[in-house]
């Protein structure tokens, strides 16, 4: 049986590094930790896009990469395709760990890329969750 | 000249190298090139709806750049009523610009560098033609 894929949707936000760490934590989990068992998605096609754009979340079960408290790519997620199934809330996760954001929007540090390995990693938990729950 | 502020709103796509082309070089102008002459904000705020980022795009001029020609970036300013003072797309340069092929969507290799910093420069260049006002 093919299972499905697990979506995986930053906001990419512009607004700070917080929106460069969980686009490229995204990135990493699609081209290398979950390779071929993950897709994603442009955020902003929801709003751009046609009906099959908004079809997304119900065709794949999505984990929601938000560099922030504002969480749009949840809220931009459940108001147009649907449910999300997971959402990684960067910021509260690096206070969590006391981990602090980049300096820089677009050009970051060996540190900064070990808090991106850390946020993919988790990720990673979210769609190994998804994933089993599809094998139950 | 415009009294108004100058918003640069890329698209962030995150599926091909465009996407970061025109992040990389929005964030090139907003934070090196003219700073304090420009600012960005996020697009997914856009997408979800938020009031206070469609008000600040509705009193501003804003400089949509778009990775691909679905252009979510210009759509999605235009949606919340916005006025586009000025359009860039990756892809036109792409075109001017035949033996460069970006193939890096994460980090940028050396063509698709090269061309975020060709980009920079004609965003840079509109901003001087707009007028380029502070947002504070």
């Amino acid at each position: 049986m093919i299972k499905p894929k697990v979506g995986v949707v930053s906001c990419s936000g512009e607004c700070c590094s917080l929106g460069t760490l969980s686009r490229i934590a995204t990135r990493r989990v699609l081209e290398d930790l979950k390779a071929g068992e993950t897709v994603t998605i442009c955020l902003p096609l929801f709003l751009a896009g046609d009906s099959g754009e908004r079809m997304f979340a119900r065709q794949f079960p999505t984990v929601a990469v938000d560099g922030c408290h504002k969480l749009c790519a949840t809220k931009a997620i459940e108001k147009y395709s649907g449910k999300t199934a997971a959402t990684v809330d960067v910021e509260s996760m690096l206070e969590e760990h006391g981990q602090n954001p980049p300096a820089s929007r677009r050009l970051l540090t060996p540190e900064d890329m070990a808090t991106v390995d850390s946020v993919a990693g988790a990720i990673a938990e979210k769609v190994d969750v998804i994933k089993g729950a599809q094998d139950a | 000249m415009s009294e108004r502020p100058i918003l640069i709103i890329p698209c962030s796509g995150i599926g091909k190298p465009f996407g970061t082309i025109g992040r990389d070089a929005t964030f090139r102008v907003v934070d090196e090139l003219r700073k304090g002459k420009a600012e960005t904000n996020c697009l997914s705020l856009l997408v979800m709806g938020d009031e206070t980022a469609t008000e600040q795009i509705r009193r501003s001029d804003c400089i949509a750049v778009d990775g691909c020609p679905l252009e979510c970036a210009r759509k999605n300013v235009e949606i919340a009523g916005g006025n586009i003072a000025a359009h860039f797309r990756v892809m036109d340069l792409l075109r001017e610009n035949r033996g460069l092929r970006p193939r890096q969507v994460t980090f940028l290799d050396d063509d698709g560098t090269r061309l975020s910093e060709m980009l920079a420069e004609r965003i840079a260049v509109k901003v001087d033609e707009l007028g380029g006002n502070s947002l504070d």
